[in-house]
């Protein structure tokens, strides 16, 4: 059942459950930043209207940069306002920044340990019909591979607001994940968000449990409940921030389980698959299988048929849990 | 603001100069790898920044008015280090540590490691960004200091140097002067031929500029051209500093070869007599 601790929008499983775009909660979130401290700035690429930095621009005008399409450019100036004392988030499509300006985040940012937030739109196969130049599927990776820089991947609007709200009270580089599609509300406002992994359904005798990160979280969710009704008892952990990983939680629930699901939107190699891969290769070794995508690109589609394609889906998640329960 | 040079200043500039050459040298030697053209080449540029331009003070690197001197071309980090440590942020013995392990002077230079380090550089194209970013801070803030980059010529083949001086231009950023280091080398060779860059001022000046160009080994020259910018409202300014690679050493003097290289002991100590009795260019730069 939903962890009725954790204050989760009942109506999850409804047909009409209500969705959002991830990313409208960063916009609405910049505007309550930007209103509560003046040293809040914003930049962004080209690309204000999609990566929902619209708001803050027209509220905020002089503590918004249109830096055009210059993504090296954006991240180094938001370097050197954060060395100055401001809070910068650095707004773009996440296979930009931070793909195409990887060395700039890596030496101005990360080693620099300058307080700049990046936020990775557009990741993905939920990105959909503009295919797989502008899908991210690899920025996990590619950032949890930096020293220094915590990494939160929000499950759903209300999560990306609370991350967001976050990351502006850590002093140090944050990279910040968000779809764009609209996808199901699954927390509410009361719901807390922490460093923490929370078990989002849980259950007395799991024979699994299923780490997700991101917006198939739901899908994991779906994946839950189906199996419960097959006879087969799981658990569903919500892992909203990546790095530093709640390494302790992630054992204690696999020691439970004796048996571990991935799940995300994200290449399995460096990703969440890779991350409870190494946490749980060092400390306490389980059968664990991987739903993400393996080692390939995707292509243009409409983002559920991509992800029933690509194996993403609540029935990929089902079969990975059989398939795991095996081996445990 | 700047006050103009006198005779008796001048010479104390050159002096030290001279003096930070030797240190470069020294450090170098004692490193076993480095870059020395450069860094002596813009042994007169830092000296006139570190004792007679900036608003600093060694005692309180992070003092919030200081001026910023943000190098972009992190690998002339030891004429930095050099002058720095004349000017009291760290002993002079600490020099003797560049590059090795455990030292606050890393190979290129990390803001974290050593207080009065605006940034850390090295991966070239990035200096004016972050520079940008200062100056932004400074207008935001309404703070007075200014904002100055030092870059070389080799890293305008970067596409980042460009996103930068096109956002400079486009918000008329005053408060920001860059110092371009015109030794014409770079790894591969002369950079007219690696990658032709002129005409650097009709480019700059197409980016909405304001350029001057100077002999970057002539502290006087250098500090006028500083000084003429300070009341200069509607643009940056980039001072286009022609230098001598190598400056004060005959052998090294323009040959791209000592871009990356440090000296041996031979060449160490012919070097530091060169330098020791002044080799006559210093004199008449």
């Amino acid at each position: 059942m939903l962890n009725p601790d954790l204050k989760l929008n009942q109506k999850i499983f409804e047909e009409d459950v209500e969705e959002k775009a991830i990313r409208d909660g960063f916009g609405e979130a910049l505007v309550e930043l930007g209103k509560e401290n003046p040293n809040v700035v914003v930049l962004t690429g080209d690309l204000s209207e999609s990566t929902r930095v619209e708001e803050f621009a027209n509220k905020f005008p002089e503590r918004f940069f249109e830096v055009g399409v210059a993504e090296q450019n954006m991240v180094a100036i938001a370097a050197g306002l954060a060395i100055s004392g401001k809070i910068p988030f650095a707004a773009s499509y996440a296979v930009f920044s931070p793909g195409k300006n990887l060395e700039t985040i890596r030496t101005t940012i990360a080693y620099n340990q300058a307080n700049v937030k990046i936020a990775g739109h557009h990741t993905g196969i939920l990105t959909g019909a503009d295919g797989a130049t502008h899908q991210a599927t690899e920025d996990i990776a590619i950032m949890r591979a930096l020293p220094g820089i915590t990494i939160f991947s929000p499950c759903d609007a209300f999560e990306a607001k609370k991350a967001t709200l976050e990351s502006a009270k850590i002093n140090g580089p944050v990279y910040l994940r968000f779809s764009r599609e609209k996808t199901p509300i699954i927390t509410t406002n009361e719901t807390p968000f922490n460093a923490n992994v929370h078990t989002f359904w849980v259950t007395k005798n799991p024979k699994a449990v299923i780490f997700a990160t991101g917006y198939l979280l739901y899908y994991a969710l779906l994946a839950a409940k189906a199996l419960e009704e097959a006879g087969v008892e799981v658990s569903v952990a919500n892992v909203s921030t990546i790095k530093p990983a709640d390494e302790d939680t992630v054992i204690k629930l696999a020691e439970d389980a004796k048996a571990v699901v991935t799940v995300e939107d994200h290449q399995i190699t460096g990703g969440l698959g890779g991350l409870v891969a190494e946490i749980l290769a060092k400390k306490h070794p389980t059968p664990i299988e991987f739903v993400g995508l393996k080692d390939t690109f995707a292509e243009s589609g409409k983002p559920k048929e991509l992800i029933t394609k690509y194996r993403l889906d609540e029935k990929a998640i089902y079969d990975a849990v059989k398939k795991v329960i095996l081996r445990s | 603001m700047v006050f103009e040079l006198n005779a008796e200043k001048l010479k104390d500039l050159e002096l030290k100069a001279n003096e930070a050459r030797k240190l470069v040298i020294e450090m170098l030697l004692e490193a076993g790898s480095g870059h020395s053209a450069g860094s002596l080449g813009m042994a007169d540029i830092f000296t006139a920044f570190y004792f007679h331009i900036l608003k600093h003070d060694p005692k309180e690197p992070d003092w919030s008015d200081r001026d910023r001197l943000i190098l972009s071309n992190g690998h002339v980090c030891p004429i930095r280090y050099a002058v720095m440590a004349m000017s009291g942020y760290f002993p002079i013995e600490e020099l003797k540590t560049l590059r090795k392990t455990d030292s606050r002077l890393q190979g290129h230079p990390h803001r974290t490691s050593l207080p009065g380090l605006e940034t850390t550089s090295g991966p070239l194209g990035e200096g004016i960004s972050q520079a940008i970013g200062v100056a932004l801070a400074a207008k935001l803030d309404k703070k007075n200091y200014r904002t100055y980059v030092i870059a070389s010529d080799g890293e305008q083949d970067e596409g980042n140097t460009w996103e930068a001086v096109m956002f400079a231009g486009k918000n008329k950023l005053s408060n920001l002067t860059l110092v371009i280091d015109r030794n014409n080398i770079q790894i591969d060779g002369f950079t007219e031929n690696v990658m032709p860059l002129e005409s650097l001022k009709a480019k700059y000046e197409a980016f909405n500029w304001n350029v001057l160009e100077v002999n970057g080994n002539n502290i006087t020259g250098f500090v006028d051209a500083i000084r003429s910018v300070e009341k200069l409202m509607e643009k940056p300014t980039v001072i286009i500093a022609h230098t001598i690679p190598g400056m004060g050493v005959s052998f090294m003097e323009n040959k791209f070869a000592w871009h990356g290289k440090a000296p041996n002991a031979e060449e160490a100590k012919l070097a530091l007599k060169q330098l020791r009795t002044l080799q006559g260019r210093i004199n008449n730069a």
